[in-house]
């Protein structure tokens, strides 16, 4: 029987750099700049380092493949480097590959990184996906709002919310969103921006218009990881140390896509995922006992849908929470109070990095202008795909007790 | 007795308004105005001759079905391969069995009524099963031409065989003329064409009245017989011509549809005859003259079988299903004769991988997908192991056919961001009603007017065209029924 990963890695250190268009730096760049920051924060040399786990999804811009530009980048020591790619959770993903390899003992000291180059493409919004050589055949032309969009018909369909009522909710989401930015010095989009305007932006796929989008962006994020033990070995004072508590991936299998049951108002695989998460982390009541999140709101519905998924809101009822300002910096469970993708930026395969980043932070009273007061647990929530075909990476971070 | 056993016809939704176009290119042609009246059949930007064959072949074989089809003829000057046989993909998008001949014909505006020619032969000299005959065109013609208002696109199918004969076939007789009015070279994009004085006075007033002579003589049958005389005039009033110096009755010429839809060319004898069978009484002589480089005069005479049909749409149906476009631009941008801009993301074209195409064209092209054969779920795409979460049943399904399933719009969005000719992308989970799902491309929407529970056809159409491969990819997508959802 497995006994989960709480308590069995603390985080050493972590980085992040500015988010935004960085016309000015290439991926290479920008992992240097957050592996810097997460190594001065962990207090160790690179030579300490033992595997890394890189994360970036875009083959088509970016890095291109193979684990080799972070090795070469940060001029890492004939380590073992592996790139991991699972679309938007991409970040998680190289997250849990070196949380993994230290808890398995094979490492003492792991790293991942993430870094997405978007900016490289003469266009707004993600670049043209690669999907191999079926799905060019019989898919649509799918976009990231326009597939999104999707769950908001779903989602009015079966709540019976009016689209006027349900654009409000989404549009302070978007609000919500763009006052915790604009806290964050390293956030892409730092302007607060009213109800209004974002209700008014141009129609992007119905019902999502440009502000119910997240910020397109390039950026790196990176986290150093070892046991406990050898993080007090390092000096770390256990009150000082934050631990992951529960580190969970669940994948879709097809059915969502291909059996007559989900009705596309939610996302299955974060139900799944969630409940998992709270199982391994021994959390019974999330809506009390976790002081923070920070969900993949790669656009408002996600959001909505992702504060029920994760049994915050009861179903159909996260519109009212959100117009009651629930989920706000001021609220009972502050959400993306670090401005979330939404203004933090989306550089894809660092975002599941940076969740984990703004936890840390907040759990070490580290937060600035943003900071919470005495969060206990932090959650991270990471989707990648399409609402009907998906990966869904939560992790859940807390002080070290 | 041999003969046309069932009909099916498909004239595409969109309807170019001539007023419309004419008035765009009056400053430079103002006899444009003339022809400004009715208005003319326009593809989708996602429909071309090949697609419109298989909606006339699915209206054909409407009640049918596709058991005992033998063969598959293909008539058109339009054919979107040059060398790769269109015929043979009509037949994997109507699921046919691949143990049929097939053949494309072309070349010539009697197309049509030579494939139809063909089926009657192969029924005459006895070859078991039946021969679907489709005949269908997607007319392109140079912006700001007479033609463009002329033209139109249309399809239409035939069944021919030995029983339950809905037309007895009487015989035929053809000749083959170089007559050239208008050409189109090998590669050239349209039709150089002469005035119509030279192709009424030469043709219509000469050797193709000549020719439907002899061919009544020859069949015996006296003009005045006649109840349908189906003549697909290039322009209005030839047919009359004809008529009159053959001593056919003015009431027996065919409406000419030119009003409606325009001239389908190799389609549109193929689509008047469909319009008469569907108007027809049994025991009348239709007589059908195919014309092009010659003439093809065919005689039929309905029997009491055609009564006993199932519904179809045939071209009545057809025209129904109309909606208004006075945007000439949008006509143009879809005919491609007129290069819009297509934006950053228009420019992604991945190579199509043939042997994926092969290996899973039952999928892609007959839309056809698995029934579990432990808990019977129906799926797609077709899978190694069921879908179902409580069956996961690993072993060989049954093939399951989606194309003519009941099937509803479960989620939707309209996509401006996405690259489509005809903006914003409609995409959504189409569910199936007795099982299975997949993100669809919708068609044939109305701006406004899509909602979740709607009720949609699967068609046939465009995925996307590679203009730097020559390759044109097909798939099918969801076209909105009328109706409304289950709010």
């Amino acid at each position: 029987m497995s006994s989960g990963i709480r308590d069995k890695v603390a985080i050493l250190g972590m980085g992040c750099s500015r988010f935004g268009e960085r016309w000015d730096m290439g991926a290479e760049e920008l992992m240097v700049e957050s592996f810097t920051e997460a190594l001065t924060d962990a207090g160790i040399g690179r030579e300490q380092i033992q595997a890394a786990w890189l994360g970036s999804c875009m083959d088509e811009v970016n890095i291109g493949k193979s684990a080799l530009p972070a090795s070469m980048a940060l001029r890492l020591n004939n380590i073992p480097v592996t790139r991991v790619e699972n679309y938007c959770a991409t970040g998680t993903e190289a997250f849990r590959g070196a949380v993994y390899a230290v808890a398995s003992g094979a490492c003492d000291i792991a790293l991942a990184i993430g870094v997405e180059k978007l900016k490289d493409t003469g266009y707004g919004g993600l670049p043209g996906l690669d999907v191999g050589s079926m799905p060019p055949l019989w898919w649509p032309n799918l976009s990231a709002p326009g597939v999104f969009a999707q769950v908001a018909s779903a989602y009015m369909n079966r709540y019976k919310v009016p689209r006027d009522v349900l654009k409000r909710a989404l549009a302070e989401i978007s609000a919500k969103s763009h006052a915790n930015g604009a806290k964050n010095p390293k956030a892409h989009l730092r302007n607060p921006v009213s109800c209004d305007t974002i209700m008014a932006s141009p129609m992007i796929a119905e019902p999502l218009g440009l502000f119910d989008c997240c910020g397109v962006s390039d950026g790196s994020a990176a986290a150093i990881v070892t046991t406990p033990e050898i993080a007090k070995s390092l000096g770390k004072h256990p009150d000082q140390m934050v631990t992951v508590k529960a580190l969970q991936l669940a994948l879709s299998n097809g059915s969502e896509g291909g059996y007559n049951d989900w009705d596309g108002s939610y996302i299955h695989t974060t139900r799944v995922a969630a409940q998992r998460a709270y199982a391994e982390a021994g959390i019974k009541k999330p809506r009390d006992e976790v002081s923070m999140f920070e969900v993949h709101d790669c656009f408002s519905i996600t959001e909505l849908v992702t504060m029920e998924d994760l049994g915050l809101s009861e179903d159909g009822g996260a519109v009212k929470d959100v117009m009651d300002g629930f989920y706000n910096a001021d609220g009972k469970i502050p959400c993306q109070i670090d401005g979330g993708l939404k203004c933090f930026g989306h550089p894809i395969g660092a975002s599941g990095i940076r969740m984990v980043y703004e936890m840390y932070l907040q759990l070490l009273g580290r937060a600035g202008d943003r900071q919470l007061k005495d969060p206990r647990y932090g959650l991270t929530h990471n989707l990648g795909g399409f609402p009907h075909q998906n990966v869904v990476g939560i992790s859940i971070v807390g002080r070290y007790q | 007795m041999i003969g046309i056993t069932c009909y099916g016809a498909y004239v595409p939704r969109l309807r170019l308004s001539r007023a419309a176009a004419a008035q765009a290119n009056a400053w430079a042609n103002p006899a444009l105005l003339a022809q400004a009246r009715g208005e003319r059949s326009m593809a989708n930007w996602d429909e071309d001759s090949l697609t419109m064959a298989v909606e006339a072949a699915r209206d054909a074989l409407a009640g049918r079905g596709t058991d005992g089809i033998g063969a598959l003829y293909f008539g058109s000057t339009t054919h979107p391969f040059a060398d790769r046989q269109n015929a043979g993909l009509v037949a994997a998008a109507l699921d046919l069995s691949e143990s049929i001949s097939s053949a494309d014909l072309g070349g010539a505006q009697k197309a049509g009524t030579a494939a139809l020619i063909a089926a009657l032969d192969r029924a005459a000299a006895g070859r078991p099963g039946e021969a679907l005959v489709v005949a269908a065109e997607h007319r392109r013609a140079r912006p700001g031409s007479a033609q463009e208002l002329q033209y139109g696109d249309a399809a239409a199918a035939f069944t021919v065989g030995g029983s339950e004969v809905i037309a007895e076939f009487l015989g035929s007789h053809s000749v083959s003329v170089d007559f050239v009015d208008h050409y189109r070279a090998t590669g050239q994009e349209f039709d150089y064409i002469w005035e119509e004085r030279w192709l009424r006075d030469e043709a219509f007033q000469k050797w193709v009245p000549a020719a439907v002579k002899a061919g009544l003589e020859k069949m015996a049958i006296a003009p005045g017989s006649i109840d349908h005389f189906v003549l697909a005039e290039p322009v209005a009033k030839l047919a009359a011509l004809v008529a009159k110096r053959c001593g056919i009755t003015d009431t027996a010429i065919a409406d000419s549809l030119l009003g409606v839809v325009g001239h389908a060319g190799s389609a549109h004898a193929p689509l008047m005859l469909a319009a008469v069978l569907q108007k027809a009484q049994p025991g009348q002589t239709i007589v059908v003259v195919g014309f092009g480089q010659g003439c093809d005069v065919l005689a039929f005479r309905t029997t009491a079988a055609l009564g006993e049909l199932p519904a179809r749409n045939g071209v009545a149906g057809s025209l129904k299903r109309r909606k208004e476009e006075k945007n000439y631009p949008k006509f143009l941008s879809f005919n491609e004769t007129l290069a819009l801009e297509k934006g950053l993301r228009g420019e992604a074209n991945p190579q199509t991988a043939l042997s994926a195409m092969y290996r899973n064209r039952r999928m892609l092209s007959g839309l056809v997908g698995g029934s579990c054969t432990k808990c019977g779920t129906a799926q797609f795409p077709p899978a190694d192991i069921c879908v179902n979460p409580s069956c996961h049943h690993q072993g060989p399904m049954q093939p399951y056919r989606f194309a003519d399933e009941a099937a509803r719009i479960k989620t939707w969005s309209a996509d401006w961001l996405t690259y489509t000719p005809d903006p914003p992308a409609h995409y959504g989970m189409v569910e199936f009603e007795r099982g299975g799902r997949f993100v669809a491309d919708i068609t044939d929407w109305d701006l406004g007017k899509v909602e979740v529970g709607q009720p949609v056809r699967m068609v046939f159409r465009v995925r996307g065209r590679d203009a730097q491969r020559g390759m044109v990819r097909y798939f099918w997508k969801a076209a909105p029924l009328a109706g409304t959802g289950e709010h």
